[in-house]
Order: C-alpha cells, then sequence, then structure tokens
C-alpha cells in the first residue's frame, strides 16, 4: 500500500484550521501526491484535490439524518450485520424494497418495505413478516440508505 | 409576510422522537438538578399536571398518571433545535432564530396561498426531525405571533393560521385577553384592562396617539403592528451579548470553600469560551454564591472583580473567580447555587492601544484558540481547577441518551 506523504515544509501557520467551521469545508486536510524538495517544485502538486469528506458523501440531508446501531441477524441477506452502523434518512418517501427503519409496538426495527402485501420483510428465512397495520406510513422512520460494518 | 413557526412543547417533544411508543402519551421534562416540571406534552397538559411545579410535590400525581418524566438533556434539545432550523431555511434564507424553539420566516414576494405554504412547512419539519411545530403567518411579527397563538389553541386550523382579513377576525379578537398579545405582559394588561383595554380587538382599535401618551412608544407600536403596520424588522443576525452569565445549581449543597472554587473555576471556563465565541473581551468579573431560599441561616454573597487589562484569557478568569469566591465565602452555610458573570463585555478587535495601557498578551490569545480548537468536538481540554466528575455537578439522574451527538448513545434498532 502506497502512503502519501505531507511535504517537509508543510507547517501549520495561522492557528491550527478549524475542520468544522462550517459544513462546506472539508475536514481532511489535501494529501499531496509527492514529497517536495527544496528547488524543484513537484509538478503534481497543482492537481491537488480536496480529501474525500466520507460523511459528505454518506449524508446527503443532514437534518433528517440520524445514525443507528443494527442489533441482532434478522437483515443479514441484505448484508446488515449485528454492530451495524446504519445511515438512516427521514426525508426520503419509503417505497417497496426500501430497508426502512419502523416503529413497531415500542421498539425500533429495521425490515425490508413491501407496501403491496403491506408487511415488513426480514432479511432472514428464519424471521416471519410483520403485517402493516393500517396507518402504517406514519410508522415508517425513515429510509436506510447505508450501512457501514467494522472489521 | 411574517410566518412564526413554534415548535410544540419542544423539551417534551424532543424526547418523542427516538422513542415513538412515546407519541401521544404524557411526558414532560425536569429543569436542572430534575428540580421542577419544565415542559409537558399536549397529554400531560391534558392531565393538568401543573407547570414550573416542584417535582418531588407532584411525583405521586405524576406516577399515578403514568407519565414518563425526564431530565433535561440539553445535548438533545440543542441538536434538534437546529435541524429544525436548516429545516426551516430550506423555505428561505431571511430567518430569524427567535428563541431555541421559535423562527420568524419573511415570507415576501410569495405568491402562493399562505395557508397551504405553512401546511407544507409543517409537513417537512415532521417529516424530517419528527418534531410537531405551529405556524402563525401575519404582515408583521406581532401578527404573526398572535397568529401562532391562535393556530396552537384552534383544533380546525390544523396547526397553522393566516391573519390576513384582519375584519375578518374581530370577533375572535374580541375575546382574546390583550396579554395574549407578543410584548403585552401580565402587568401591563392589567393597566390596560383598567382603562378599559381588555381584549386584542381593543387594543387593534385604541387611538395610538393615547395610546403612546398613557403607555408609551413601545404600546404604540404594537398597536400600529396588530394593524398590519410594520414596526419591527427581522434580525438575522442577533447582537453579541453584552453580559454573559453562567450559574448553575448544584446536585449537592456545598459547606467548604474548595468545591466552591471548582465550580466557579467551572463556570468562569464556561463563559470564557462564550466570550471567545462572540470574539469579546471583558474587564469586569462577577461572582456569587448563595444559599437556598428555604434554608434557616439564608446568605447571598457577591463580588465584583476589575480585571487590569480586558481580557478572555480562561486562566484569568479563573483566577479571578477564584479569589472573588475566596474572599466572600463565610463558613457555617450550606451552599446551593453559585455563578459568574462577565460585564461589560467589549469587541475583542478595535481595542484601542494605548501605550501605557496593558494588554492581553498575543501568546495567551493563541493559547486560547488552540484550547478551544482542540473542545471543537467535545470537551477535551479543561483547566484542572474545575475539578473532575465533582460530586455537586448538576443530577441529571432520568436523562435519555444523546441519541444524535455521541456514537456510543445512538438508537440501536432490531
Amino acid at each position: 500500500m502506497k502512503i502519501a506523504l505531507l511535504p517537509e515544509s508543510f507547517s501549520v501557520s495561522g492557528g491550527i484550521p478549524d475542520p468544522f467551521d462550517s459544513p462546506d469545508k472539508s475536514p481532511f486536510q489535501p494529501l499531496f501526491a509527492s514529497r517536495v524538495s527544496a528547488g524543484f517544485p513537484s509538478p503534481a502538486d497543482d492537481y491537488v484535490e480536496g480529501g474525500i469528506d466520507l460523511h459528505r458523501h454518506l449524508v446527503k440531508n443532514p437534518a433528517a439524518t440520524f445514525f443507528a446501531k443494527a442489533s441482532g441477524d434478522s437483515m443479514q441477506l441484505k448484508g446488515i450485520y449485528d454492530g451495524d452502523l446504519l445511515v438512516v434518512d427521514r426525508s426520503l418517501s419509503a417505497k417497496t424494497g426500501d430497508v426502512v427503519i419502523a416503529a413497531i409496538d415500542g421498539e425500533l426495527v429495521c425490515k425490508i418495505l413491501d407496501l403491496s402485501n403491506r408487511q415488513l420483510v426480514p432479511a432472514n428465512p428464519s424471521y416471519p413478516p410483520i403485517t402493516l397495520c393500517d396507518e402504517a406510513e406514519c410508522l415508517i422512520e425513515g429510509v436506510v440508505t447505508h450501512a457501514i460494518r467494522y472489521l | 409576510m411574517y410566518a412564526l413557526v413554534d415548535c410544540n412543547s419542544f423539551f417534551a417533544s424532543c424526547e418523542q422522537i427516538f422513542r415513538p411508543e412515546l407519541r401521544g402519551k404524557p411526558v414532560v421534562v425536569l429543569s436542572n438538578n430534575d428540580g421542577c416540571v419544565v415542559a409537558r406534552s399536549k397529554e400531560a397538559k391534558a392531565l393538568n399536571i401543573p407547570d414550573l411545579h416542584a417535582y418531588f410535590k407532584i411525583k405521586d400525581q405524576l406516577l399515578a398518571n403514568d407519565v414518563r418524566v425526564f431530565s433535561s438533556n440539553y445535548e438533545l434539545y440543542a441538536d434538534i433545535s437546529q435541524r429544525v432550523v436548516s429545516t426551516l431555511r430550506e423555505y428561505t434564507d431571511a430567518l430569524e432564530v427567535y428563541s431555541i424553539d421559535e423562527s420568524f420566516l419573511q415570507l415576501d414576494g410569495f405568491q402562493e396561498n399562505f395557508y397551504l405554504y405553512g401546511q407544507s412547512i409543517k409537513a417537512k419539519v415532521w417529516q424530517d426531525v419528527r418534531m410537531p411545530v405551529c405556524v402563525g403567518i401575519g404582515q408583521t411579527k406581532t401578527l404573526a405571533k398572535l397568529a401562532n397563538r391562535i393556530a396552537k389553541k384552534s383544533k380546525k386550523l390544523n396547526g397553522v393560521c393566516v391573519l390576513d382579513d384582519l375584519a375578518g377576525w374581530a370577533a375572535l379578537f374580541k375575546k382574546m385577553p390583550v396579554d395574549s398579545i407578543w410584548g403585552i405582559g401580565s402587568r401591563l394588561g392589567k393597566r390596560l384592562a383598567l382603562l378599559g383595554i381588555k381584549s386584542v380587538y381593543d387594543l387593534q382599535q385604541a387611538n395610538s396617539k393615547w395610546i403612546r401618551k398613557h403607555f408609551g412608544v413601545m404600546v404604540e407600536r404594537v398597536v400600529a403592528e396588530l394593524n398590519g403596520e410594520r414596526c419591527y424588522q427581522l434580525d438575522k443576525q442577533p447582537e453579541n451579548k453584552q453580559q454573559i452569565f453562567s450559574t448553575r445549581s448544584f446536585g449537592e449543597k456545598i459547606t467548604t470553600l474548595n468545591p466552591l472554587q471548582q465550580a466557579v473555576s467551572q463556570y468562569a471556563q464556561r463563559a470564557a469560551i462564550k466570550l471567545r465565541k462572540q470574539q469579546g473581551l471583558t474587564q469586569t468579573l462577577l461572582v456569587f454564591i448563595e444559599t437556598s431560599r428555604f434554608e434557616q441561616s439564608r446568605l447571598s454573597q457577591q463580588r465584583v472583580i476589575s480585571l487590569d487589562y480586558p481580557t478572555n484569557d480562561t486562566r484569568v478568569l479563573i483566577k479571578a473567580a477564584k479569589q472573588g469566591v475566596s474572599a466572600i465565602f463565610k463558613s457555617g452555610y450550606r451552599y446551593a447555587r453559585a455563578g459568574v458573570g462577565l460585564l461589560d463585555i467589549r469587541e475583542e478587535n478595535p481595542t484601542q492601544l494605548n501605550f501605557f495601557d496593558r494588554y492581553q498578551s498575543k501568546k495567551a490569545t493563541k493559547l486560547m484558540q488552540v484550547v478551544d480548537q482542540l473542545n471543537k468536538k467535545e470537551m477535551q481540554v479543561f483547566f484542572a481547577s474545575t475539578g473532575i466528575d465533582p460530586f455537586w455537578s448538576m443530577q441529571r439522574r432520568l436523562k435519555s441518551p444523546a441519541y444524535t451527538t455521541r456514537l456510543s448513545e445512538i438508537p440501536v434498532v432490531k
């Protein structure tokens, strides 16, 4: 694995940059393509891009997004395992096939939405589907857009 | 037109966001140290749970009615408040955050049906944040406030009220007491009532010159605003505070000097952070300690300390607060509360440097910047004199998790 290096001359001046200053700024330092030696500047440094800000990539609607922790094995076949970090967006309207968070009997659950059969379907055959009652729409708490696993 | 978007029972509604099973159930939130009830859900209000009542006095009533009780969870409330505001900003940038649970929106130039527009705001805030709100819309801020009040009370309006055709609302205005108007407190309301101005309608119809003569220019403005004439503009950027206070009640009574010094050090630290955030400097610090009102031997002591030069250096402020508290401390009392105030705040930049003046060193300014940077996310660096996990700190026994601000406390789904 190749690791990009910070130039030797890299220094922090004017105070440490504020990574949380504004949502537009990336909290990541730019990576320089090469080690800078005195005298000859690297021709690649003109092509420096901002780092990849995962948060901005994963969270499209910050005000409507919350994180949740998956528990149990009922969503295994969809690739969601115990302990996964789920990104949940409330601003999306849930469609059939979406992985959703719903409130069932006072518990938050993660299942696949099936609107035509009015069911919440687990992604594991050893669990039965949950039938939705009439006001089911208001029980959907958000659409899961990403699952992040700790390895 | 202005719209006032006001969250319904804000603290209680925050507690229901990640506990959907509590929606539609009675919920109350307690003040610092679980002292008294400061927020009640609609259902708790319906049970006649009194507001601002000491918790220990109504504990049985709460238990008997199966009311869910929460300590204040400011981490959660602050985050939800920000989410509501950013959702509202999608409608317009002309927005004033009036308080933690209220925002004014300026809707000039909109040609839409304001009632439907209000409904769409209400639906969007519910969809994205799960916060129930009421929307009041009117030509002036005072009318928007009044409209919001009507929207909260009326079932028919479904949470949105537009006061456009004022004459059409006269019958209702005649029924609403004059102190339901923004800026008319109960005291002023009583004085107005003595002179025959009892309802919203009475004040709206009052002669403004006469009002000015008897009640001053502020009430005259209210009359103008009630008639659709704008006196108050949108305040997009609230002015910096000229005074900053940090005060708390202790979780346990304090009888000795050392923990009092820790407490005021912590409050000085907190106030200093706020001061630097608004880029201010102070040269005057106030420190006070007091016993509970219910104590047999009561005492309330304070001291104002002048500093050598305008500063926002936590170290200087902590030192002054500690000196102050040592000077006013008397043994033999059970202290319940302490506080630190920074008075006479000025702006950091245009300090006129006189050759003979003393001022804060650049090094100190830099050090404080570094401390603030390190603490951006969580309090990681703090001053040792504030104590580590002290016994007197605030008690919040019934606090819900910091669902949205701490990774270890996010909701769990099955």
